[in-house]
């Protein structure tokens, strides 16, 4: 396993683009650190973000989690590019020939996708934790440490988007092509999400029952939308007669269909990769 | 003596068109092998099924004795197959390192393989600023790095200028002349001549011939014969049972034997009739010629 992460670590190491890509990510993600700063004035009232309870625990789990998700797409180039490039660079047949099986490869690459989730993981619970400690009104052992499920969804979520990109790269071959796909894949799931909803299931929940099995949606259902649990939403909300009542837990069946997603993507990346003919 | 890779029956069609079709022979060890064949006659393809790049549509394969899996009996295998194909951001050093671990060996071998192709002074230059030539040797350097049991050559001086295909032929020479398996595939005719002891010839994917270069076609070869009696030697040589046919070419008869004739009894025979040589020379057909003779029959 080490000889394989090895392996691949030694083709992304000297990818100049690549590395900058990586950086770029996690410096990306320390700067929700300045939401923090983040200060406006509305209606002669001074608004500090800070203040609001963004970075109050545990909220902060749901909402870091949640903002971070967003820097994925940067990764999602750097692992898209490091699958395709094998094809156009020709190295793939080679690293065949030099004795690597198919097994070997699509593992390897899996293996850096699953390394590239725990680290960002890792980094992302690191940050929240010392935004939390600084800002958070309440500092108990128990509250620090509860609603860690956002986390794990955070993991989860990052190793099942990775592994579509993993996908579509090998399935595509092309870097610029596969993430056009990948923004094409996102229009449709969108579009017949509309269809369903406004047009032949309209009025009820059948849609949403059947679009958070698609990839892309399931993906996303893993963390829903943080910001209308803030406190000056719910109570501008209120003050409009609206009342905000969703459902921002992370369930279970939630986190089983993307781990569902990321086994059938590496195993068809698998097949297509015996299939072919290089 | 034992056996490298044992091809049986093997087929490859691609769509309608058949690749490969029925493709059997060995390779033993310490041999070096010529594939020979025009372009699009299934080299490649037969090459790129042992190298598990291509599947085959149906026979098999066996490395070795037969008990490692293809991806382990590669690892002692060293291929080059059409272009050269490397991480274009890494230096040779990078890209030889990466080959190392793949290969699972160790890398204190890549500065003295690099030395036998020539590279040691580039090694720290990206690869994508090699010249075709220099990529080429990179790779057979790469195909070194483990000290093959065989090494597999597929064209390796294609689209190569006369320098770069003089380096590359020299370097083949030294490694055949240490004692490693070759297998060799065409475009070196006159190379696979001097090299090669074995020749796989293949045509539209079915195996034409298969062995000794020396047996390849059941030959004993022709004299050229010159004499200031060229018409009584031409009575003689149509009467003779030991030459199958002449030709004339201005001064000089070429005669082909239909039996093994020594050029001494020829020129003693040939003296006691009164025919008086002015040049005798023995011949075998080159490999080029054979091999014309053999793809061409088929027409």
């Amino acid at each position: 396993m080490l000889r394989l992460l090895n392996i691949e670590f030694q083709k992304l190491k000297y990818n100049k683009a690549a590395k900058i890509i990586v950086i770029t990510y996690f410096v990306l993600i320390t700067f929700i650190a300045l939401i923090a700063s983040i200060e406006f004035n509305f209606a002669g009232i001074n608004f500090r973000i800070a203040d609001q309870g963004i970075f109050n625990f545990p909220y902060i789990w749901h909402f870091n989690t949640y903002i971070a998700a967003w820097a994925k797409l940067f990764l999602a180039i750097v692992i898209v590019s490091m699958m395709a490039n094998e094809y156009s660079h020709r190295t793939l047949k080679q690293n065949l020939i030099d004795g690597l099986s198919k097994k070997e490869f699509i593992a390897s690459k899996f293996l850096t996708v699953g390394v590239f989730a725990i680290i960002s993981t890792l980094f992302l619970f690191i940050v929240s934790l010392i935004l939390g400690l600084s800002f958070s009104d309440y500092n108990e052992f128990s509250i620090v440490f509860s609603d860690l499920e956002y986390v794990l969804a955070y993991l989860v979520k990052l190793i099942g988007f990775f592994a579509f990109c993993m996908f579509l790269g090998i399935f595509v071959k092309r870097s610029a092509f596969a993430l056009g796909f990948l923004f094409i894949w996102w229009v449709i799931e969108n579009i017949i999400y509309a269809l369903l909803k406004f047009k032949i299931f309209k009025g009820t929940q059948i849609a949403d029952t059947i679009v958070q099995f698609f990839p892309l949606e399931s993906m996303s259902n893993l963390i829903s939308e943080p910001f209308s649990r803030l406190n000056f939403i719910q109570s501008a909300a209120n003050q409009l007669g609206e009342s905000l009542h969703r459902d921002y837990v992370v369930h279970w069946y939630e986190i089983l269909i993307v781990l569902a997603w990321t086994t059938i993507f590496v195993n068809f990346s698998y097949r297509l990769l015996k299939k072919r003919d290089l | 003596m034992e056996n490298i890779l044992t091809i049986k029956n093997l087929t490859k069609k691609f769509g309608a068109l058949t690749a490969v079709k029925d493709l059997s022979f060995s390779i033993k060890k310490g041999n070096v092998y010529g594939i020979l064949g025009p372009n699009g006659s299934g080299k490649s393809t037969t090459l790129g099924i042992v190298l598990n790049v291509v599947n085959a549509t149906s026979g098999k394969f066996i490395w070795f004795d037969g008990n490692t899996s293809t991806h382990d009996a590669l690892k002692k295998v060293g291929a080059i197959i059409e272009h050269p194909n490397f991480y274009p951001y890494m230096t040779a050093t990078q890209n030889l390192k990466l080959v190392c671990q793949i290969k699972g060996v160790s890398s204190p071998k890549i500065e003295e393989k690099l030395e036998i192709v020539g590279l040691l002074d580039r090694k720290d230059s990206k690869f994508n600023t090699f010249s075709l030539g220099m990529k080429q040797r990179l790779a057979i350097a790469s195909a070194l790095l483990n000290d093959p049991e065989i090494l597999i050559l597929d064209e390796p001086t294609n689209g190569l200028d006369p320098q770069g295909i003089h380096q590359i032929r020299e370097i083949i020479k030294k490694i055949a002349s240490q004692g490693t398996t070759i297998l060799l595939a065409s475009h070196l005719l006159d190379e696979v001549e001097k090299v090669c002891s074995h020749v796989v010839i293949i045509r539209k994917g079915v195996k034409l011939y298969s062995g000794r270069v020396d047996e390849m076609n059941a030959s004993y070869g022709f004299f050229e014969l010159k004499s200031n009696q060229n018409s009584i030697l031409k009575e003689w040589l149509s009467k003779h049972k030991d030459f199958k046919n002449f030709k004339e070419e201005e001064d000089k008869i070429t005669a082909f034997l239909a039996h093994e004739l020594d050029a001494e009894s020829l020129n003693r025979q040939l003296f006691k009739e009164g025919i008086v040589l002015t040049h005798i020379v023995k011949r075998k057909e080159s490999l080029e010629e054979q091999f014309l003779q053999l793809t061409n029959n088929l027409n």
